[in-house]
C-alpha cells in the first residue's frame, strides 16, 4: 500500500519548515543567495510528497482520516483525503511544483528579489495553507487555513508595496475576501446548526435537513461565498485589480489554484453538503456560468495590460466549469446521474486544465515582463525572436486555453459540450431550452478566447518589437523556461492521453453522485472518448494528432514532387510604398479588437476622443492625440454606489468608535451578556 | 485495417481533387451570369499547378509562425474532411471526432493563418487577422446552435450518424426544424468561406478585404497551400450541408455500386447549392463591416428557432 498518510505529513511538515526557515532568515537578516532557491526546491519536494500522496489516495480509492482536538468542543485539526480533496491537492501541487521552479530563477529580479527569503516565505505558508483548505474536515480548522490562504496571499500580492497599484489592488482582494468569508461563516453555521457537529463528515446531505427557507438561504450564502474566490460576474472586480499587480509567479498561483478554492468549495456545497437541490439552484450556477464565461472573455478582449487580459480570461474559464457544475445540478434534480456525471466529470476536468494552462501563460507573461520590462502588450512585438522558448510554450498555452484540439482545453470543452447536449433530451419543458443555448453561448465564448489569444500572442510576440526595451528583451533563464516547459507538457499530455487520465474522476463522481461514469466515458481499446456511448458521439485527440502529423504528408509530397525547385527570397514585407516598414505600421492591440468593441457598444460603452493640431489643412495634422476608453460597468454600476453608501454608514458609526478602550471593553461585555441571554432563553 | 487505409487515401484523392472543381465552378458562374467570358472550369488546378512551382518570398519581420500556418492550416482542414461522410454515410475517421471536432479543427487552421496574417508585421495582415477572427467568432454561435438542432435531431454528434439517421427519411428536411437550420448553415456558410456579402474573394482592396488581407505576404508554394485549403474548408462546409440535410441517394457503406452512384449525386448536390451560392453572390453587393454582424444575428435567430420548433414538434 501507498503510505499517503506519511507522504501528505511530510509534505505538509516540508512547507511549513521552508516557510519558517524564510522568516528566520529575514528577521536575522542572513543575506544569503542560496537561501531563496534552497525554499523553492524545498517547495517542490513538498509538492512532489503531496503529489504522490494524492495520486495514491486516488487511484487506492482509499480515504484517510486524522484529527487532533484542540480541547475546545466543536473544534478539530481534522484532515481527510478523500477522492474529492486528493484531486484538487492533485492539481495544487503540479502547478505548486512547477511554479517553485520558475521562482528560483525569477526572484532573481523583480521586486519579490528585494526580500526573497521573506517571499519564500510567504509563499510556502500560502502553500501549506491550500494544502490545508482542500484537505481541512472540520469547519473551524477549514476557515483558519482560509484566512491563512488569504493573508499569506496578500502579502504575496503586494509584495510591490511601493507602488500604489499594488496596494489598492491588494486592498481590494483583501476586503472581497473579508466578504466573501462572511458570507461562508453564516452559511457553515447554519449547516452545522442541523448537523450538530463542525465536520465535513457529519454535514453530508446536512443542507436538506434544514427548513426550506434556511436551506436557500444557507445555499446562496455558500455560493456567493465561494464565488467571490472564484471570481464570478458580478463578484469578480478583484480578480483584473489584484492579478496583474502581484509578481508573476504569484499571480500563476492565484489563478491556478487559489481560485479554484471556491470551485472546491462549491463542489462540497453543491454534491456532498446538499443531497438535492431545487431545479432554480442548477439554473442559477449554470446562468451564472455561461454570464461569467462570456463578459469575461469580452472584458478581456478589451485589455491591453496582458496580466489583466489573463485575469479576465479567469473569469471566463470558471464560468466554462461551472457551466459543466450547473448541468450535473440539473441532471441530478431530473433524476439524471448518469448525465450529471458526465457534466461533473467536464466541470472537474475544465477545473484542472484551466489550472495548467493559465498558470503556463501567466509564469509565460512572467517571463516576457523580465524581458520587455512592460505589461502594456503595445510596447512589445518581436518577441518570439528574442525569448523562442518562453514564446513557443506561450503558444501551447494559448492553444490550450482556446479549446483548440489535439490540447486539453478541448478535451475538457468538448465533455461540457457533450453534457450541454445532453440536457435537450433529457430535462423537460422550458428547462430543455437552457443547454443549447448554453452550448451556443459557450461557442461564442471559445471563438472569442482565440480571437483573444491571437491578439494577445500576436501582439507580444510576432512582427517588429514596438519599443527598445522589446528589443533589448532577453530568453529567461533555464530554472524559468524548466516550469514552463513542464506545464506545457502538461498541456499536450493531459490532451492526448486524455482516456487514460478520464478514470481517475470514478471515485470522484461515485462520492459525489454514486455512480460511475468512467468506463462509458472510454471506449476503443482508450481510444476513443465518448459521450456516454459512441452512439452519441466521440472523440480521439491522440488519433486527432497522430492524423495532422500523418496528413503532413501530402503537402510534403506535393513539395517534392512540384515546389522542391521553387526558389526563396527573403524580403521586406509590402509597405504600401512608403520608405520602409516600422513598427508604427503594425496593427495595434486596441485596432485588434477595435470590430468587436463596436459590436459590443452596448456593453463597453466605449469613449474616444481625438485632438489633431495642423497647420495648413487638418489633412495635414502635425501631431495627434488619441484616447479611448471602456466603461467599466460593474465598478460604476454596482461598485461604486456601493463604496459611497458603506462609507456613508460608517462615516456615522464613527460615534461609537471613540478609540477609549474602556467604550470597547464596555461593548464587549454587553454582547457577551446579551449572547448569554439570548442563549438561555432557547 | 488495410481497407481502412485504402478509404482514407480514396477519401483524401476525392477532397483534393474535388475542392478547386468548386471553386472553378463558381467562378464560372458568376462570370456567365454577368455575362463575362470568365476562366475555364480548370482554372483553379492551373493556378495550384503554377503557384507550386513559382518562387516566394518570405518576410524579412517574419518567424516560424509564418511559415507553419500553411501546413497547420492544409493539415488541419484536410483532416476535418476526413471526419464527415461524402459519398458513403461511413466516413473513413468519423469516429474519431463528430461535428465538434469539425468546427474546432477548422478553428485550428484560422488560429494560425491568423497569426500569420500578424507575423508579417505589416498594416494588412493584422487588419485582416483582426476582421477575422471578429466575423468567425461571432458565426459561432449560429453554426453550434445549427449544428446542436441537427445533432440533438440524431442523437448523436458523430457525422456518419447523422447521415445515417436522416436516410431512412428523404422528405426530412420538409420539417421546419431543418429548414431553418439549413437557411442559418447557409448563412455561416457564405460567411465562413468569405462570399460576397461578407468578403468578396476577388478583391485586393484595403478597405475591404478580409481573408486576402491576411494572406497578403504569401507567394508560392504556401500561397497553393492556403488556397488549397480554403477551398477544401468550402468543400468540407458544403458537404456538411447536403448530407446532413439531403442525404438521399448516400451510399450506407462502401460497396462500388451504390458509391459510383452517390458521388455521382454529390457532385450534383454540390454543384446545385453552388449555383444558390453564385445566386447569392451576383444579386447581393458587398455590405460594411459592422453590417455583418446583423446578418449573422439573423442566422443565429434562424437556428434558436430552429431548435424552438425541434421543441415544440419532436416533443
Amino acid at each position: 500500500m501507498w503510505p499517503i498518510r506519511e507522504l501528505y505529513s511530510a509534505g505538509l511538515l516540508v512547507y511549513a519548515v521552508a516557510a519558517l526557515a524564510g522568516l528566520v532568515a529575514h528577521l536575522r537578516k542572513i543575506n544569503r543567495a542560496w537561501i531563496a532557491p534552497l525554499q523553492c526546491y524545498a517547495s517542490v519536494t513538498a509538492a512532489a510528497l503531496e503529489f504522490t500522496a494524492s495520486v495514491g489516495a486516488l487511484l487506492s480509492g482509499s480515504e484517510f482520516n486524522w484529527s487532533l482536538s484542540s480541547g475546545i468542543p466543536f473544534i478539530h485539526y481534522g484532515v481527510r483525503l478523500d477522492p474529492l480533496s486528493a484531486f484538487f491537492n492533485l492539481a495544487l501541487s503540479l502547478l505548486a511544483a512547477c511554479v517553485a521552479i520558475y521562482s528560483v530563477g525569477y526572484l532573481r529580479h523583480g521586486a519579490a528579489s528585494r526580500r526573497p527569503s521573506l517571499f519564500c516565505c510567504f509563499l510556502n505558508l500560502m502553500l501549506l495553507s491550500l494544502t490545508l483548505v482542500f484537505t481541512a474536515s472540520n469547519v473551524v480548522f477549514f476557515l483558519v487555513a482560509w484566512e491563512l490562504m488569504v493573508v499569506s496571499s496578500y502579502f504575496l500580492v503586494i509584495t510591490d508595496h511601493e507602488s500604489e497599484e499594488a496596494r489598492s489592488g491588494g486592498m481590494l482582494y483583501m476586503l472581497m475576501s473579508r466578504g466573501g468569508t462572511g458570507l461562508l461563516y453564516i452559511g457553515f453555521l447554519l449547516l452545522a446548526s442541523v448537523a450538530g457537529s463542525m465536520e465535513f463528515q457529519a454535514m453530508h446531505g446536512s443542507g436538506n435537513k434544514l427548513s426550506p427557507t434556511l436551506g436557500v438561504a444557507a445555499f446562496l450564502l455558500l455560493f456567493f461565498g465561494f464565488g467571490v474566490k472564484a471570481g464570478i460576474i458580478p463578484l469578480h472586480i478583484w480578480l483584473p485589480a489584484a492579478h496583474p499587480v502581484a509578481p508573476s509567479n504569484v499571480s500563476a498561483l492565484m489563478s491556478g489554484i487559489v481560485i479554484k478554492t471556491g470551485i472546491y468549495g462549491m463542489m462540497r456545497v453543491f454534491f456532498d453538503f446538499y443531497g438535492e437541490l431545487p431545479v432554480w439552484a442548477g439554473m442559477l450556477v449554470l446562468v451564472v456560468g455561461v454570464v461569467s464565461a462570456l463578459l469575461g472573455v469580452l472584458y478581456a478582449l478589451m485589455e491591453h495590460d496582458l496580466k489583466r487580459l489573463l485575469a479576465y480570461h479567469s473569469i471566463e474559464n470558471i464560468g466554462i466549469i461551472l457551466m459543466g457544475f450547473g448541468s450535473a445540478l440539473l441532471f441530478r434534480s431530473f433524476g439524471h446521474p448518469q448525465l450529471a456525471a458526465l457534466a461533473l466529470v467536464a466541470g472537474l476536468f475544465h477545473t484542472l486544465n484551466h489550472g495548467i494552462f493559465k498558470c503556463l501563460l501567466f509564469l509565460g507573461a512572467g517571463s516576457v515582463l523580465q524581458g520587455a520590462k512592460t505589461r502594456n502588450m503595445e510596447e512589445m512585438g518581436g518577441l518570439i525572436r528574442r525569448m523562442p522558448s518562453t514564446a513557443f510554450y506561450f503558444l501551447v498555452g494559448s492553444i490550450a486555453i482556446s479549446g483548440l484540439p489535439p490540447l486539453n482545453g478541448f478535451v475538457s470543452e468538448w465533455f461540457t459540450y457533450q453534457g450541454l447536449l445532453a440536457g435537450f433530451g433529457a430535462t423537460p419543458t422550458l428547462t430543455r431550452m437552457a443547454f443549447p443555448i448554453a452550448g451556443a453561448l459557450l461557442a461564442l465564448t471559445a471563438a472569442l478566447a482565440s480571437a483573444c489569444f491571437v491578439k494577445a500572442f500576436g501582439i507580444t510576440f510576432l512582427a517588429l518589437p514596438r519599443s527598445e526595451n522589446a528589443e533589448r528583451a532577453t530568453e529567461a533563464p533555464h530554472s524559468m523556461r524548466t516550469g514552463m516547459a513542464i506545464l506545457a507538457g502538461a498541456c499536450v499530455l493531459l490532451g492526448l492521453g486524455a482516456t487514460w487520465f478520464v478514470p481517475i474522476f470514478a471515485p470522484i463522481t461515485q462520492q459525489a453522485l454514486g455512480v460511475q461514469i468512467t468506463q462509458q466515458l472510454v471506449s476503443g481499446n482508450s481510444l476513443l472518448l465518448t459521450a456516454g456511448s459512441v452512439r452519441n458521439g466521440s472523440v480521439s485527440p491522440l488519433m486527432i494528432a497522430i492524423a495532422l502529423v500523418a496528413l503532413g504528408g501530402v503537402p510534403l509530397v506535393l513539395w517534392l514532387v512540384w515546389g522542391r525547385k521553387s526558389p526563396r527570397v527573403i524580403g521586406p514585407t509590402w509597405d504600401c510604398g512608403l520608405p520602409g516598414l516600422t513598427a508604427s505600421n503594425e496593427f495595434t492591440a486596441t485596432a485588434f479588437s477595435k470590430p468587436l468593441r463596436m459590436i459590443f457598444a452596448a456593453l463597453f460603452r466605449p469613449r474616444r476622443e481625438i485632438q489633431a493640431e495642423f497647420d495648413v489643412s487638418r489633412y495635414y495634422p502635425k501631431a495627434i492625440h488619441f484616447e479611448s476608453e471602456i466603461q467599466p460597468t460593474f465598478e460604476t454600476h454596482i461598485y461604486d454606489p456601493l463604496r459611497v453608501r458603506i462609507l456613508a454608514v460608517a462615516a456615522r458609526m464613527r460615534r461609537i468608535q471613540t478609540g477609549s478602550i474602556h467604550a470597547y471593553l464596555a461593548y464587549i461585555f454587553v454582547t457577551l451578556i446579551l449572547l448569554l441571554i439570548f442563549g438561555v432563553r432557547e | 485495417m488495410i481497407e481502412q487505409v485504402l478509404l482514407v487515401f480514396f477519401h483524401l484523392a476525392l477532397v483534393l481533387l474535388l475542392s478547386p472543381l468548386i471553386t472553378g465552378f463558381n467562378r464560372v458562374l458568376k462570370a456567365r451570369v454577368q455575362t463575362r467570358q470568365g476562366p475555364s472550369l480548370v482554372q483553379p488546378y492551373r493556378d495550384l499547378y503554377k503557384l507550386f512551382r513559382k518562387g516566394m518570398v518570405i518576410p524579412d519581420t517574419a518567424s516560424w509562425i509564418f511559415t507553419a500556418t500553411p501546413f497547420v492550416l492544409f493539415v488541419t482542414t484536410l483532416l476535418a474532411s476526413l471526419l464527415i461522410p461524402t459519398i458513403s454515410a461511413h466516413a473513413p475517421l468519423s469516429l474519431y471526432g463528430g461535428v465538434l471536432a469539425v468546427v474546432y479543427l477548422l478553428a485550428l487552421g484560422r488560429f494560425f493563418l491568423a497569426l500569420g496574417g500578424l507575423d508579417t508585421g505589416g498594416s494588412f495582415g493584422g487588419l485582416g487577422s483582426s476582421r477575422e477572427m471578429t466575423i468567425s467568432a461571432i458565426a459561432e454561435p449560429a453554426l453550434m446552435l445549427a449544428v446542436f438542432t441537427v445533432a440533438i435531431g440524431a442523437g448523436s454528434t458523430n457525422l456518419s450518424t447523422v447521415a445515417q439517421s436522416g436516410l431512412g427519411q428523404s422528405w426530412r428536411f420538409l420539417a421546419p426544424s431543418q429548414m431553418l437550420a439549413f437557411a442559418a448553415l447557409f448563412i455561416v456558410l457564405i460567411a465562413e468561406t468569405g462570399r460576397i456579402p461578407v468578403d468578396n474573394p476577388a478583391t485586393h482592396l484595403e478597405l475591404t478585404m478580409i481573408h486576402e488581407a491576411m494572406i497578403l505576404e504569401y507567394s508560392g508554394p504556401y500561397l497553393a497551400l492556403i488556397e488549397w485549403a480554403a477551398a477544401i474548408k468550402q468543400l468540407v462546409l458544403m458537404t456538411i450541408l447536403v448530407n446532413v440535410f439531403f442525404p438521399f441517394g448516400l451510399s450506407v457503406d462502401w460497396s462500388p455500386g451504390p458509391v459510383l452512384l452517390s458521388l455521382v449525386l454529390f457532385i450534383f448536390k454540390l454543384l446545385l447549392l453552388s449555383v444558390v451560392v453564385a445566386a447569392v453572390e451576383v444579386s447581393n453587393a458587398k455590405m460594411r463591416l459592422f453590417r455583418v454582424p446583423e446578418l449573422l444575428a439573423i442566422a443565429f435567430v434562424l437556428s434558436a428557432l430552429a431548435l424552438v420548433s425541434t421543441f415544440l414538434f419532436q416533443g
